[in-house]
C-alpha cells in the first residue's frame, strides 16, 4: 500500500471542466495538507480537443512529474483511449460504463495515428473502449465502472435539478469524488474544496457537493477491490500555502517588484499574466490605509507596439515590462534593439513554446534560448535570466527589472509554457526578500541638479559605462535617444572614433554585470563536488533533474547538476570551472539542437559530450531523466539522446 | 523667465535638401511649441524614421528618435505613463501609413492626447525616391522606374474611419496657417491628427512647390500663378462636432469626407474634423483607476527608504492560499 504519493489524471473535451476538475482536486489535497503538483495539457483550439491534467501529490513539496498514472479519471470515450496504457498495475480507471462499446474508430478527435496502433495491437475486431478496459484489467488495473447518466438522476432527485445541461455539468466533479472515495480520502477536504472553488454560487457549490456525497455512496456499495493507493490528510505544519500557476507567479512578483506599466498582445501561454495583472490592476499598499497603488494593462495592436510602447513607459521612468510567447518575441527583435543602443530599461518576459513558427502553441518547449541572447540585428547589450520553478518565478521578476535600471538595457526573463501551465502548492513569497534597486535613475526622489549652463547627457561617458538616466519630464532637463549611433547627448553621429567609444561604453556594461550580479543568481549547483557526470540544464527542466540526481545519489552515484540562471552575459568562467572538476558533461533541455550546449560550447570551448533533447512538446518527467542519466553514467549511452515521454 | 522661440532651437546642423517642405514644418512646430509656451522639460517630440525622423534633433525639447513606423506606440507608452508630458509626434507618410499602418489605426481608436503630424509628400526621401503610400496610380516620379502601381491612401478620411477626433491638413509653405493648425492640435483633448503637404524637391517633381502653388495654370489667371491650395477657413467651414446644437459626429464626417476628397485642382487645408465628445484613452483609464491623474504610473514610488516594496501582495497570495 502506498500512501500519500500518488500521479492522477482526469482528462476530457476542451471546455468540459478538466480545469476546474483538477482545480478541486488539487485544493482538496492542499486542503488536507498534502503538496501537489499538476501540468496542464491542450490542445489549440476552445471547445472539443482532448485536454487532461495530470496532478501528482505528495507528502512532500513535489516540482515535477512522473510518467506513470496510479489513477485514471475519465467521464468520455478519448481520454481512455489516449491514456489507458499509462495506469500503472494496481492502479485504478474510472471510465463511463455507457461506453464500453464505443469504437476507438468512431473517436473523430483521436489522430488516425493511434487509431491506427489500436487497431493492430487488438486485430481481433475493431477495439472498443470494452477492449481497452479489459487490456488493462488483464495486467492488474483495478478497473471501475461508473453508470454517470444513473447518478446524474439520483442528484436531480436529491437536488431538485431537472435541466440536462446543468446536471451535465456535474460528471466532472463525480469523477474527482469517486476518485477520493477510491483513495479513501475524506469528503470533508474534498466538500470544502468545492465550495472554495464555487464560493460565490452558493447553489452551484451546493449542487456540486450532493454530486461528491452520491459519489462517495456509489463506490461505498458498488466497489469492493483495494487499490494500491491511499491518500490521506497530513499535519500541515506553520507555513502558508498558495496553490498557484507560473503566470501568476511573474505576475505577483512584477507587483511587488514596481511593475507600474505592462503592454501585451494576446498569445498563448503568455497572456494569462496580463489578465491576471489586469484583474488586480489596483492593488494595496503597505502601510497605508486604503491608499492604493496602480498598474496599467495595456492591450496593443502587435507585439511591436508592445514592445515600443513599453519602452516608451521605460523612458518616462517607469518599471515597464511586456510578455509574449515566440512569434511575439521575433516581432519584438527590432525594439529591442533601439532599447539596446538606448540603454533603455525594459523587461520581455518571453513565455517559451513550441516553435518553430506558430508550431505547438499549447505545448512545451525552450527553444528560444539562442534567439533571446541573439535576435535583432547588430551587436547591442541584453540580459537573458531563466527561471527554474515557482520561487524564481516571483523573485526573478524583481531581479529583471533590478538588472535593466541598474545596467540600463532590456531584459529578456525566459519562462516556458511547462512553468506557465503548472499548478504548483508552494509556500508564500516573501516580498520583503526582494530589493528594488534602481541604480542610476534619477527621478525617484533622488536629488537631480544641473549646474547652470550645464547641459544634460544621457550618454555621458563614466568609468563604469553607466549614465547617470533621468525620466522624460525631468525639470530643467532635456535630453535625445536615437536608434542612430549618437553622441553622448543623444544626438547622430556616424564619427568612428565617437562610434567605437559608445559600442564599448554599452558593451561593457555587460562584463560589469557579469561581476556584480550574486553568485546565487547566476546559477545554481546541486549535488557532488566532484562528481563523475555534471549535468547542465536551465529553465523548468530544473524540477524533473533534481528529483532525478537526487535519487541517483541516493544509489550511490556521485552525479552534480549546474542549472543555469543567467544566460546573458555569461558566466564562463563558472562553467569552466565545474566542467573542470567532473568526469563527464550532459546538457539536459527542451529544444532539437541542444541550444545551452552550444552557448557553453561558444563561450567556454567546452563540447558537452552528452546531449539530452526532447521536443515533443511535453516536459521532461523525472524518470525520463533519471533513466537517460543512469545510462550515461553506467556507459551505456549514446552522445545524443531524444526523450520522447506524453501523450 | 518666458521662453522665446530661440529657445526651442537646436545647434544642430539641419540636414535637410536646400528647399525641403520640412523646414517650414520644422518652423512651425517650433513657433506653436513657443506661443502655447510648452514647458521646455515637460514636451517630448517623438519621431520614426526618415528625414521626417530626424526632426526632435533640431528641437529643443526632449526628442526620441525611435523606429521606422513605430513613434506612435513609443508616443503612447510615455503619455500613458506620464499625461503631465506634452507629447508631439512627427513621422512621414511611409512611416504612418505605409510600415507603420496598424499603429496608425490603433491610434485612432485609443485617443491619447497627444499630436501627430505626418509630413506627407508621396516619397521615400532618404532611399531615394520610392513611392510612398500617399503617391497617386499611375504617377510617375524622378525616382520611380516606372509609373507608380499601388493605389493610394487618403490619410484624412483613413484617419476619421479610424476614430481620430483632430483630422486637419497643413501646407509647409503656408508657415504661419500650418502654426495655427498645429497650436489648435496642441489644445485639443485628445489624439490631433495633422496631415502636412510638404514637396520634397529632390524627388518629388510632380507634387512640387510650384505645382501646389499653381505655376503651370498661369494662362488661366492673366499670367499669374493660380494655387491649388486654399483654406477650408475661406468657406466659412466649420469642422466642430457639437451634438447638442444638432452638428454630430456622422453629419460633420460626411462634410469633412466631401472636403477630404477634393484634389487637384482644389486641395483645401484647415481642420476637416473636431470632435471633443469622445474620452481620451486617459479619461478611460481614469474611470477604472480613480488615482490614476494624481499618481499615473511615473508618479508612483515603488519601493521604500529600506528599497522594499511598497505594494501589499498578502491579499493576493490570500486568494490563492490553500
Amino acid at each position: 500500500m502506498i500512501e500519500n504519493r500518488l500521479q492522477w489524471c482526469i482528462g476530457g473535451a476542451q471546455g468540459s471542466g478538466v480545469d476546474t476538475s483538477a482545480n478541486i482536486f488539487s485544493r482538496a489535497c492542499a486542503e488536507g495538507g498534502l503538496w501537489v503538483a499538476g501540468k496542464r495539457e491542450y490542445f489549440s483550439n476552445i471547445k472539443g480537443e482532448h485536454s487532461y491534467f495530470v496532478v501528482r501529490v505528495d507528502s512532500k513539496e513535489v516540482h515535477a512529474l512522473h510518467d506513470a498514472i496510479d489513477m485514471l479519471a475519465t467521464f468520455d470515450d478519448e481520454t481512455v483511449a489516449r491514456h489507458f496504457d499509462e495506469v500503472v498495475k494496481g492502479g485504478a480507471l474510472i471510465y463511463d460504463s455507457a461506453l464500453v462499446n464505443k469504437k476507438i474508430e468512431d473517436i473523430p478527435t483521436l489522430e488516425r495515428r493511434i487509431r491506427e496502433e489500436l487497431a493492430k495491437r487488438f486485430p481481433s475486431s475493431p477495439p472498443t473502449i470494452g477492449t481497452l478496459i479489459e487490456s488493462c484489467r488483464s495486467r492488474g488495473v483495478h478497473v471501475c465502472a461508473v453508470n454517470y447518466s444513473s447518478l446524474l438522476n439520483v442528484i436531480s432527485s436529491k437536488t431538485g435539478e431537472k435541466r440536462m445541461s446543468v446536471l451535465g455539468r456535474m460528471v466532472n466533479v463525480i469523477a474527482v469524488a469517486v476518485s477520493f472515495a477510491l483513495l479513501k480520502y475524506d469528503i470533508a477536504d474534498l466538500k470544502s474544496s468545492i465550495d472554495r472553488i464555487f464560493g460565490g454560487k452558493k447553489n452551484v457549490a451546493a449542487m456540486n457537493g450532493t454530486a461528491a456525497e452520491v459519489a462517495y455512496e456509489y463506490v461505498k456499495g458498488n466497489f469492493h477491490e483495494e487499490i494500491d493507493c491511499r491518500l490521506m490528510k497530513v499535519p500541515r505544519g506553520k507555513g502558508k500555502r498558495m496553490l498557484l500557476n507560473g503566470n501568476q507567479a511573474v505576475a505577483l512578483g512584477k507587483v511587488a517588484g514596481g511593475l507600474r506599466f505592462q503592454t501585451y498582445y494576446p498569445i498563448t501561454p503568455a497572456a494569462d499574466e496580463s489578465t491576471y495583472l489586469e484583474r488586480y490592476e489596483r492593488f494595496p499598499m503597505k502601510g497605508k490605509d486604503g491608499a492604493r497603488g496602480s498598474i496599467v494593462v495595456l492591450q496593443t495592436e502587435d507585439e511591436i507596439a508592445a514592445v515600443t510602447m513599453a519602452i516608451g513607459g521605460a523612458l518616462a521612468g517607469v518599471r515597464t515590462a511586456t510578455c509574449t510567447s515566440g512569434p511575439g518575441f521575433s516581432l519584438m527583435a527590432e525594439g529591442i534593439g533601439w532599447a539596446g543602443i538606448n540603454e533603455v530599461p525594459v523587461v520581455i518576459t518571453n513565455y517559451q513554446r513550441a516553435g518553430p513558427s506558430t508550431g505547438m502553441p499549447t505545448r512545451h518547449e525552450q527553444g528560444d534560448l539562442k534567439f533571446s541572447m541573439y535576435g535583432g540585428h547588430g551587436d547591442f547589450p541584453r540580459m537573458v535570466i531563466c527561471s527554474a520553478d515557482m520561487q524564481e518565478c516571483f523573485y526573478d521578476a524583481n531581479h529583471a527589472f533590478n538588472y535593466a535600471e541598474r545596467y540600463q538595457m532590456p531584459v529578456i526573463h525566459l519562462i516556458d509554457k511547462a512553468l506557465a501551465n503548472s499548478t504548483e502548492s508552494v509556500p508564500y513569497f516573501d516580498p520583503s526578500g526582494m530589493n528594488i534597486d534602481r541604480g542610476l535613475f534619477m527621478g525617484d526622489g533622488t536629488p537631480f541638479v544641473l549646474k547652470e549652463g550645464e547641459e544634460y547627457a544621457r550618454f555621458k561617458f563614466t568609468e563604469n559605462g553607466i549614465s547617470p538616466r533621468i525620466p522624460v519630464g525631468t525639470p530643467g532637463a532635456v535630453f535625445w535617444n536615437t536608434g542612430d549611433e549618437h553622441t553622448e547627448i543623444g544626438h547622430i553621429t556616424e564619427d568612428p572614433v565617437l562610434r567605437n567609444m559608445m559600442m564599448e561604453k554599452r558593451m561593457g556594461k555587460l562584463d560589469l554585470a557579469l561581476k556584480e550580479i550574486p553568485a546565487d543568481e547566476q546559477y545554481h549547483y546541486f549535488g557532488d563536488d566532484k562528481p563523475d557526470l555534471l549535468v547542465v540544464s536551465w529553465g523548468s527542466t530544473k524540477g524533473a533533474i533534481l528529483e532525478a540526481v537526487d535519487g541517483l545519489r541516493k544509489e550511490g552515484k556521485k552525479i552534480g547538476f549546474l542549472q543555469m540562471r543567467l544566460i546573458l552575459p555569461f558566466p564562463a568562467e563558472k562553467v569552466r570551472e565545474f566542467a573542470g572538476r567532473a568526469g563527464k558533461i550532459a546538457v539536459m533541455e527542451m529544444n532539437y539542437v541542444g541550444q545551452l550546449a552550444d552557448v557553453i560550447a561558444e563561450y567556454t570551448g567546452i563540447m558537452a559530450e552528452f546531449r539530452v533533447v526532447k521536443y515533443n512538446g511535453r516536459p521532461i518527467t523525472v524518470d525520463e531523466a533519471r533513466s537517460s542519466l543512469r545510462s550515461i553514467l553506467e556507459g551505456r549511452s549514446e552522445k545524443r539522446v531524444v526523450l520522447t515521454h506524453g501523450a | 523667465m518666458a521662453l522665446k522661440l530661440t529657445d526651442y532651437r537646436t545647434e544642430v546642423h539641419n540636414d535637410w535638401c536646400p528647399g525641403c517642405g520640412d523646414f517650414g514644418i520644422l518652423s512651425a512646430v517650433q513657433m506653436a511649441l513657443a506661443e502655447t509656451k510648452l514647458n521646455l522639460s515637460d514636451t517630448v517630440v517623438v519621431s520614426g524614421i526618415g528625414c521626417s525622423g530626424k526632426t526632435p534633433h533640431y528641437v529643443n525639447v526632449t526628442g526620441i528618435h525611435t523606429l521606422h513606423g513605430r513613434p506612435l506606440p513609443f508616443a503612447t507608452g510615455i503619455k500613458i505613463s506620464n499625461p503631465g508630458l506634452n507629447v508631439v509626434v512627427v513621422g512621414g507618410d511611409g512611416d504612418g501609413m505605409g510600415i507603420g499602418a496598424g499603429h496608425f489605426v490603433a491610434a485612432g481608436r485609443r485617443n491619447v492626447d497627444m499630436v501627430y503630424i505626418i509630413y506627407d509628400n508621396g516619397v521615400y526621401g532618404l532611399t531615394k525616391g520610392q513611392a510612398s503610400p500617399t503617391l497617386k496610380l499611375g504617377t510617375k516620379t524622378k525616382g520611380l522606374i516606372f509609373p507608380n502601381m499601388t493605389s493610394n491612401i487618403n490619410p484624412l478620411i483613413l484617419a476619421m474611419a479610424c476614430g481620430y477626433t483632430f483630422v486637419a491638413r497643413g501646407y509647409s509653405f503656408n508657415v504661419q496657417h500650418l502654426k495655427s493648425i498645429i497650436k489648435a492640435a496642441i489644445d485639443h483633448r485628445g489624439t490631433a491628427f495633422v496631415d502636412v503637404l510638404q514637396p520634397c524637391p529632390t524627388y518629388n517633381d510632380i507634387n512640387s512647390k510650384e505645382w501646389y502653388n499653381g505655376e503651370d495654370r498661369s494662362a488661366e489667371n492673366n499670367g499669374r500663378p493660380l494655387p491649388r491650395v486654399y483654406t477650408l477657413e475661406s468657406k466659412g467651414y466649420d469642422p466642430n462636432v457639437n451634438t447638442d446644437a444638432g452638428r454630430d459626429a456622422e453629419t460633420v464626417m460626411l462634410d469633412a469626407f466631401k472636403y477630404a476628397s477634393e484634389w487637384g485642382d482644389s486641395i483645401p487645408i484647415g481642420v476637416f474634423y473636431r470632435n471633443e465628445e469622445i474620452p481620451t484613452y486617459g479619461d478611460r483609464i481614469l474611470e477604472r483607476i480613480p488615482e490614476y491623474s494624481a499618481l499615473p504610473p511615473a508618479k508612483q514610488r515603488i519601493g521604500n527608504g529600506n528599497r522594499k516594496p511598497v505594494a501589499d501582495i498578502e491579499g493576493y497570495m490570500d486568494e490563492l492560499s490553500v
